[in-house]
């Protein structure tokens, strides 16, 4: 386990934008991927458990949560898509009011794409402006469409982004895990849980 | 087909487009031309011109592909670039004239990494990209006898920057930024296909739908077994040539359809086509 690094040493954080026409990319604002058992909060790393709590919550306190999964879940092209394509699911049951948008593939598809059915990684701020999406979740995109959607959500929305990646992160995600399958999934769920069954209670005792 | 399933639960989140694409397209179905019409096609909408031939030869060539599930197209900058990403198949755009190189590249890279399935790639470039700027890289390809089909859409210029004369211009032709007249003949690049180590080389036209269907799955077919082939198809611009749309493929009849292979690929032509199963071809390598 590496040390820790937290935040870039020029105090960058990786909020929600609009930051610009053109935002920089968070990696040339010093943000590093997380190693191993780690994750990203705003560029900053932490362990996966804290960046889990967050997701839950971000999800949990959202007015419209979206699941955006790519191809790499929405085809059942091997038995561990399947499983994740389930734990996705099950996941997105958990959460009040989640809905998914799907990307099928990378084909740009103008001028037809219906924005309200699909999102596409030309124009995913379209999808995320029509739709006054405030915490999104990408899923099983892979890893250069991924940058380029997060960056151009992150450059013209107020999008809340969290990336859950099956390889090393997405540093311009809000919140993004490395190494994501399957069982982190049925991890994040169960995080999910737990933080709304203490919200419950907090209600009752209130 | 395995591949082309959606993982359970998925499906009802899925855009119709795809719900048809998987229950109705053309992978691991042995379509052909003659099913056009029947089934959801790789390609419904595009962005050409009106009367664009190379739109319906795009059609047809999409058509005509023996395994479009296990195929790769490899194009570059010309009016077929507009259209190639909104395929429902693999397709990855070069820098001008380099496709060959990276086809190439593919090819041999997708051999190794799937020795028991044919993975076809098919070039898919203007005559800009094949003659004039991607010349050498194309018969580079051919002198090695890589197996992979070439294909050149034709339209005798370069129509989308404002119509330049290319190699395949014919001779005296006036096109909108070539005033004077081209000064030398067209291209034989399909003789030159033969002499640089080609085993197979066609002419086509969209005009003859069935036989460009034909001449493609032969060329795809060869490159998988023999060697290097080369489809040149015709197809009459009627933006750069100031004809009405409506004329592309009157205009499109006049050219020459020829088809040439070597024995090998002839015995090898004769054999899958006669065969009990003629119009399936595994692609189990």
């Amino acid at each position: 386990m590496s040390t820790l690094i937290g935040l870039p040493k020029n105090g960058y954080r990786v909020v929600p934008g609009p930051e610009a026409y053109l935002s920089p990319s968070a990696a040339i604002m010093g943000v590093v991927l997380p190693e191993e058992g780690q994750g990203l909060i705003e560029g900053e790393i932490v362990p996966q458990e804290v960046a889990m709590e967050e997701i839950a919550n971000r999800l949990l306190s959202a007015r419209n949560p979206m699941l955006f999964p790519g191809p790499l879940v929405l085809w059942a092209w091997s038995d561990k898509a399947v499983a994740k394509a389930k734990a996705l699911q099950d996941m997105v049951a958990e959460v009040p009011g989640m809905r998914i948008i799907p990307m099928p593939d990378y084909r740009p598809k103008y001028p037809m794409i219906n924005p309200e059915v699909e999102i596409n990684p030309n124009h995913p701020n379209l999808t995320i402006w029509h739709n006054n999406i405030d915490v999104c979740m990408f899923v099983g995109v892979h890893c250069h469409f991924a940058n380029l959607a997060l960056k151009i959500v992150r450059a013209g929305t107020d999008c809340y982004t969290i990336a859950l990646c099956g390889e090393r992160g997405h540093e311009d995600a809000m919140i993004t895990l490395r190494d994501v399958h399957a069982e982190e999934v049925r991890k994040i769920t169960e995080t999910i849980k737990r933080v709304k069954m203490g919200r419950v209670s907090c209600q009752k005792e209130e | 087909m395995e591949a082309l399933k959606i993982s359970p639960g998925f499906e009802k989140v899925m855009p119709q487009e795809y719900l048809e694409l998987v229950e109705d397209g053309p992978y691991g179905r042995g379509l052909g031309v003659k099913d056009l019409g029947t089934f959801k096609e790789l390609i419904e909408v595009h962005p050409l011109c009106a009367g664009c031939a190379l739109g319906l030869s795009i059609r047809l060539i999409l058509a005509s592909l023996p395994n479009p599930e296990n195929t790769v197209i490899v194009g570059t900058t010309g009016c077929n670039a507009i259209l190639m990403p909104q395929v429902a198949i693999h397709n990855i755009h070069c820098l001008f004239g380099n496709q060959s190189a990276v086809a190439t590249g593919l090819k041999r890279a997708l051999r190794l990494r799937y020795p028991n399935t044919h993975k076809d790639v098919v070039v898919m470039a203007g005559d800009g990209g094949v003659v004039d700027i991607g010349l050498a890289p194309t018969m580079h390809s051919w002198f090695r006898r890589e197996q992979f089909t070439t294909i050149m859409l034709d339209n005798e210029g370069y129509s989308n920057t404002g119509g330049q004369e290319s190699g395949m211009t014919r001779q005296g032709v006036v096109v909108n930024m070539a005033p004077l007249g081209k000064k030398f003949p067209k291209v034989p690049l399909h003789e030159v296909a033969k002499v640089a180590g080609c085993a197979y080389v066609a002419t086509a036209t969209p005009a003859r739908a069935r036989r460009l269907g034909q001449m493609v799955r032969r060329a795809i077919l060869v490159a998988r077994e023999i060697g290097p082939a080369y489809v040149q198809i015709f197809c009459p611009c009627s933006t750069n040539y100031k004809f009405p749309p409506a004329e592309s493929l009157k205009r499109a009849k006049e050219t020459e359809i020829t088809e040439y292979m070597v024995p090998e690929a002839k015995e090898w032509i004769e054999r899958i086509e006669k065969g009990p199963k003629a119009e399936e071809v595994s692609n189990e390598a």
